[in-house]
């Protein structure tokens, strides 16, 4: 057996995110880029490493080549370490019965051995969609302090926005005595944020329980946490304050980009002692030309930019051609805006050119009906003629567009 | 892929004393450089891309800047199980510092005795440059040479102390050195590295050691111009020689020039160095840039005017800088203005200071100093 660790965590990095569109069409979820040089695994990973938690598994399922390529050895984050470290988990075959992760709950439950290995107090299960820093090692203590079996993060949200999130109704000492999921008249506003801290040995039992039903979708939100509060398990909420997003759309993907250039928002990713790690690009500085403006940005290594950019998110190896104008916009790794190119409101993916003149976006003010304005997306590796106009909520996809200009030749 | 035979010695003391404001502190070989860099990346990477995978380091003193920086070798990929990094600090007995670099090569002996490597690749870090040594090796087997030195066609840097410079056959042999001649045209002058065959430089070091030469230039090379068949390699690609505060200074702002980042930087043979896990440089409202090259971390809310700015530096509301090299952690405060300053680590100027230099003489500022 390998040497005890007292805590392992588990982050569920198998989602598809299918709201992101194109943006997950060749990568899972929590390898999204955020940031201006992360990935969203990024930060379950680093606030674990942060919190000292030295062995983490990330459970994958969906397209994990990206995240199995980027995670590696775990040495960006210091989990490449002698015992435990960090592992990736995909699903395997066994002698018997065989099958794919069918919920969250299953995804822990086929790892049981993996969790057992290093014989566990507690396990923390996390989420690969969130952007947060949170000191993990203070809500194991206060899950400690209320010897609860189960202990639930929860962030307050603004009331009338309660109905669309998992809601927790809590006594005064903390402790949970309901779920209401997306409720339509909220009692509380306190949100789960999706980070769970278990007592490994009452999970197993839960666990091992929901996969002998056959009626349950294993899944933790809506049959392993009701089991235990049936079963009168102690289950207490764990109250966060700071920022806390989740990146599951489109929209709220842009708004946590765009959140890191607002002074106000609390979200410092540059404090030395909580640092979020990541694999860092081999680039030379960036450079600013004399034709450049550049304001309210986030710039990363070895962007060129002699255009203007305003509230804008550059990835490493973005080229801002003269002339160009790149507003309200995320631009990621190795894309070229051509000269004169306008993109505002936009998420814009790798290795994507924008051609001369081309317009993508447009900024809400410009439209009438406000229903037909949104973020417009561009898909990884898309070439954008010179001079094309991309509306506003467009999802342009590579494939389609090289289909579509193979079209038009033929005419 | 890895492994050619060749093992990689850098020198990172020489040069110390050219620019001694900025190794006071510190080796020439960590000097920052470009915005996050030090100096030693430059050889090191080239010798990584290269495909040489056991580096050794020859230190002499102040180099704990130089290990903090390098680590275990893992940015270069140098940190392994075969081969890899290896760091050599002076080894005697009581307080013997090798003053030369035939007794530090005297001082590795074992070390160059027990490696299995054919061919050794000596280096300084005093010249920026991105350069295959592959070519170099294979040019050296194909001459049956037994010491090839990279050489550079044209005018000598100013300030270069104690050039060599060549005289070659229509072959590439070297049919005379001189070392610091007085000349202002154009000739072969060397880029202080050379590839040699491992036996043969243990045998000269020797040699040298037991009739008391210790000078590299002189004793080492120019007595065995005629002996040994020593060919020169040109490298025409673009080099920087730091040899003075002017240069150094030159040497970073020729980086705003698209070529010499094109070149110096090649992403096919990239330049590795240290990761510091910074966040993506942040630029604030009224902020304004023009012809800079700016790292991660920098935080500008100021005006930033042909400058290099390093990993983690604050420039402060309403302060303007011009032609200006700011190393990693300096905080400007506001309303400030700097014009030609070379700003070592850590300094702190604080709100409404002003500190002008000149092109030909830039103002240098102290690691950790307070303004």
């Amino acid at each position: 057996m390998l040497p005890k660790q007292k805590v392992v965590a588990m982050i569920l990095a198998g989602g598809q995110g299918s709201r992101l569109g194109v943006l997950t069409k060749n990568l899972a979820k929590p390898a999204v880029s955020y940031g201006g040089k992360y990935r969203i695994i990024d930060f379950p990973l680093s606030n674990c490493v942060n919190s000292g938690i030295e062995t983490v598994g990330v459970l994958t399922q969906y397209q994990p080549l990206v995240l199995n390529e980027y995670i590696g050895s775990g040495q960006p984050w210091d989990l490449d370490s002698m015992n435990g470290g960090v592992r990736v988990l995909p699903p395997y075959q066994r002698s018997r019965k065989s099958d794919w992760y069918k919920g969250t709950a299953n995804a822990i439950y086929q790892n049981i051995p993996y969790i057992e290995r290093y014989n566990p107090e507690y396990v923390v299960v996390l989420s690969g969609d969130h952007i947060y820093k949170m000191d993990y090692s203070q809500m194991i203590a206060y899950h400690k302090e209320k010897e609860a079996d189960c202990t639930i993060a929860v962030i307050e949200v603004p009331m009338d926005e309660a109905s669309r999130f998992g809601i927790m109704n809590t006594n005064e000492d903390g402790s949970i005595y309901e779920f209401d999921e997306k409720p339509k008249v909220p009692k509380s506003n306190k949100a789960s944020m999706g980070i769970y801290v278990f007592t490994w040995s009452k999970l197993r039992k839960y666990l091992e329980a929901d996969e002998a039903n056959p009626k349950s979708s294993n899944d933790f939100g809506k049959d392993v946490l009701p089991a235990m509060l049936n079963g009168g398990e102690r289950m207490f909420a764990y109250e966060f304050e700071g920022y806390w997003k989740d990146v599951g759309t489109i929209d709220s993907l842009w708004e946590s980009n765009m959140d890191l250039l607002n002074p106000k928002v609390p979200l410092d990713l540059s404090e030395e002692n909580w640092k979020i790690y990541c694999r860092n690009p081999v680039m030379p500085p960036h450079y600013i030309a004399n034709s450049a403006k550049v304001q309210n940005s986030l710039v990363a290594e070895g962007c060129n930019v002699y255009g203007e950019i305003d509230f804008a998110v550059l990835f490493s190896g973005v080229y801002i051609a003269p002339g160009a104008v790149v507003k309200d916009s995320i631009i990621m790794p190795g894309t070229r805006i051509e000269e004169n190119a306008v993109v505002q409101y936009a998420i814009v993916s790798e290795d994507c050119v924008i051609g001369k003149g081309a317009v993508v976006g447009a900024r809400p003010e410009e439209i009438e009906n406000k229903d037909e304005w949104g973020v417009t997306v561009v898909g990884d590796g898309c070439k954008i003629a010179a001079d094309s106009v991309i509306p506003p909520k467009a999802m342009v996809d590579a494939d389609k567009l090289a289909q579509e200009a193979k079209n038009n030749a033929r005419k | 892929m890895r492994g050619n035979n060749v093992l990689g010695i850098i020198f990172s003391n020489v040069h110390d004393d050219k620019i001694r404001e900025l190794t006071e502190k510190r080796t020439m070989g960590s000097v920052p450089f470009g915005g996050r860099y030090r100096l030693i990346d430059f050889p090191l990477s080239n010798m990584v891309n290269s495909g040489i995978n056991k580096v050794g380091v020859i230190t002499k003193k102040n180099y704990q800047s130089l290990m903090d920086h390098l680590g275990s070798g893992k940015a270069w990929d140098l940190s392994r199980k075969r081969e890899g990094l290896v760091m050599l600090p002076p080894f005697g007995n009581e307080s013997t510092v090798p003053n030369s670099r035939i007794e530090s090569l005297y001082s590795i002996k074992n070390f160059l005795h027990n490696s299995h490597e054919e061919y050794v690749l000596l280096t300084d870090c005093d010249v920026v440059c991105n350069i295959d040594y592959a070519d170099v090796v294979y040019k050296h087997t194909k001459n049956q040479a037994d010491i090839t030195v990279v050489y550079r066609f044209g005018k000598l840097p100013k300030k270069i102390c104690d050039p060599t410079v060549y005289t070659l056959d229509p072959d590439g042999r070297v049919q005379d050195m001189l070392i610091n001649p007085n000349t202002d045209s154009e000739c072969n002058y060397g880029l202080s590295m050379m590839l040699i065959n491992r036996h043969i430089l243990m045998k000269i070091v020797d040699d040298c050691v037991s009739r008391n030469l210790y000078s590299f230039k002189r004793d080492f090379l120019q007595r065995n111009v005629l002996n040994l068949r020593i060919y020169g390699y040109e490298f025409q690609g673009l080099t920087q020689t730091i040899c003075s505060m002017n240069s150094y200074f030159n040497a970073n702002m020729s980086l705003m020039l698209p070529t010499v980042r094109k070149e110096l930087f090649n992403p096919i043979r990239p330049i590795y160095t240290k990761v510091r896990d910074d966040m993506p440089a942040r630029y604030g409202l009224g902020s304004s840039a023009a012809n800079s090259l700016i790292a991660d971390g920098c935080v500008i809310e100021g005006t930033v005017k042909n400058s290099v700015l390093f990993r983690g530096v604050h420039v402060g509301k309403g302060t303007k800088i011009e032609n200006c090299v700011i190393m990693q952690d300096s905080v400007i405060g506001s309303d400030c203005h700097m014009k030609y300053v070379v700003m070592d680590k850590d300094v702190i100027i604080k709100n409404e200071r002003s500190l002008l230099g000149f092109k030909s003489y830039p103002v240098f500022i102290s690691k950790g100093s307070v303004v």
